[in-house]
């Protein structure tokens, strides 16, 4: 056993640190450039962003399809999973399986597949970002969502709890809002960390299906300003970190580890 | 065990439940269970298959409605079978690349000597960079090594260097907004993704192994000749081919550093949906086809991979 760092592992990882590092810091250092010198220090870039009143819509409209994509996954799959725990858990194996599926499937191809299946769709669904985004990004959460989701029935003895609340008189609705719910709320975080992080993040879908989320604004304003859109890229991983941190302080705590790779690619 | 006596009981509690008509809702209790997950399918029918479905059918419909093979027939001619060689190209390369630059900084982290904050830094980092990406990701690297970025500017006002007019070796000129460019940025979530799946496996490689071959007369070279790299060989290909489709599905990163003109295919598909009207959607589906036969393919390697490498984690 050794005592001290081997050097080979020191240059290893002083190269890692410099190659994750060095974006994040020039990034910084381009986001206080002036405008006018391109030279340090301002903050006016960071004014300009927060100044525009199209970085706030889009944000509120990415962080609402969050919402709701989140709403609709945990009210879609925490029923489905729960009764495939308990009830038929033959089907477990397939739900995994389809769980693999769209995160083998490119998010290029899933959205090609969207747009030509509901072409001519009523507009109230194929012209929303609340109907066809959403419903793309529940398909796109739903591995994330299902093996946090799993994990966490599997941490609990949910066939006990069960019939202890049943055997009080409690319907199936109050057995899983009031008994199984509070049980898994670590991996209901979990997965809702989980899918704001891959909803704030998404562009393949909503470039194409022609929305104005968040980071469409980011790449509107990447192809005009430099200097704001150093920070609204800063701004844009502080949420992913925000996400992500809280998703692995929650996985820590409670031991409900679910993946944690998501694809924003 | 107890759970699955747990699930025994309850099956046929429910069994014989069914036999009689509940009460309270008029259902019998096993329909119930599987009228339950109906939305699910119902949704996933809906919102996976028919989609996917639309596209394998697709792919083989003409203009007029009628059967063709013309569409993936355009695939292997010019100028679509260069996009997939440089998606291929670009995914494999820095798949292998990303493999064994996260192999070795995953085996630095958790070698015996480094200390342990070290490693759960590393690995928290690895969650969030592997969720980086897109277009935040593309504008880092263009503050970085873009034409005006800070280590570009940085390299030619006090070492001299001036990046975008050197000749690499195979790579050639660099820039940043081609394929050589697009490459490095993948680099950023491709090492992190690799640390993030080998390091169970270098966990695997037990001290025990180590010691038991030193202990018969091993040196450093024949332990990972004879024991580490056997061990190790299934989960790095397997991670390999995991970072393979990750790049090879990639649109965000490219699409912003090269303003759409890198020529991968997933670029290709986007483009086909830039205007306003679609020329053709049958040529969209065709290039998603192609996309869905390679990662099939890889697939198809992966499946017997994973199994071969699940052996030695127990």
């Amino acid at each position: 056993m050794r005592r001290h760092i081997s050097p080979s592992a020191a240059i290893w990882l002083l190269l890692a640190a410099a190659y994750f590092i060095i974006p994040l810091i020039a990034t910084l250092l381009f986001s206080l450039n002036q405008q006018q010198t391109g030279k340090c220090c301002s903050v006016h870039a960071y004014g300009t962003i927060l100044h525009d009143g199209a970085f706030w819509s889009n944000l509120k409209t990415s962080f609402l399809l969050a919402l709701e994509t989140i709403a609709i996954g945990l009210g879609l799959f925490v029923p489905t999973i729960y009764l495939v725990h308990l009830k038929v858990p033959k089907l477990r194996a397939v739900l995994a399986f389809l769980a693999l599926i769209p995160f083998v499937i490119p998010p290029i191809v899933m959205v090609v597949g969207l747009l030509s299946f509901y072409k001519g769709s009523p507009s109230w669904f194929y012209a929303q970002p609340w109907g066809f985004l959403a419903t793309a990004y529940v398909i796109l959460a739903f591995p994330y969502m299902f093996f946090s989701l799993d994990a966490g029935f599997r941490s609990i003895d949910i066939h006990t709890l069960t019939e202890a609340s049943q055997s009080l008189g409690a319907s199936w609705i109050t057995t899983l809002v009031k008994v199984i719910l509070p049980n898994i709320r670590a991996a209901c975080l979990a997965a809702s960390f989980l899918t704001l992080a891959i909803v704030m993040g998404e562009f393949t879908i909503a470039s194409l299906a022609a929305f104005h989320t968040f980071p469409i604004y980011i790449q509107s304003i990447n192809e005009s300003e430099a200097y704001p859109a150093a920070a609204v890229t800063l701004m844009s991983f502080g949420i992913t970190w925000a996400a992500m941190l809280s998703l692995l302080v929650i996985g820590r705590k409670r031991g409900a580890r679910g993946a944690v790779i998501a694809g924003v690619r | 065990m107890a759970r699955e006596d747990g699930c025994l009981i309850t099956t046929t509690d429910a069994a014989s439940e069914a036999l009689r008509p509940d009460t309270r809702s008029g259902r019998r209790r096993l329909s119930l269970a599987w009228l339950g997950t109906v939305p699910f399918f119902a949704y996933a029918l809906l919102f996976l298959f028919l989609p996917a479905g639309q596209i394998l059918i697709g792919a083989f419909k003409s203009k007029t409605g009628g059967w063709t093979g013309h569409n993936l027939n355009l695939l292997v001619h010019k100028p679509y079978i260069t996009y997939y060689e440089t998606s291929i190209k670009i995914s494999l390369l820095t798949a292998i690349a990303g493999c064994i630059l996260g192999f070795f900084i995953a085996f630095a982290a958790i070698r015996d000597g480094t200390p342990r904050w070290i490693r759960g830094i590393i690995t928290t980092f690895s969650g969030v960079a592997a969720n980086f990406g897109g277009i935040p990701l593309a504008f880092a690297f263009i503050s970085t090594i873009g034409n005006i970025g800070i280590v570009t500017k940085f390299l030619h006002d006090h070492l001299g260097w001036d990046i975008y007019s050197t000749h690499f070796p195979i790579f050639g000129n660099f820039t940043l907004f081609s394929a050589f460019g697009v490459g490095i940025v993948y680099m950023y979530f491709q090492i992190p993704l690799m640390i993030l799946v080998i390091a169970p496996a270098i966990d695997g490689l037990r001290r025990e192994w180590r010691e038991a071959a030193s202990n018969l007369g091993a040196n450093s070279w024949q332990f990972w000749r004879h024991v580490g790299m056997p061990v190790l060989l299934p989960p790095l290909l397997g991670a390999t081919i995991l970072l393979f489709g990750n790049a090879f599905a990639a649109y965000a990163t490219a699409y912003s550093l090269t303003a759409g003109s890198v020529g991968v295919v997933p670029i290709q598909i986007g483009y086909l949906y830039s205007g306003n009207v679609l020329d053709d959607p049958h040529l969209a589906q065709a290039l998603a086809f192609g996309m869905f036969v390679v990662l099939f393919v890889m697939m198809a390697i992966y499946v017997p991979l994973q199994r071969r490498s699940a052996r030695w984690m127990r």
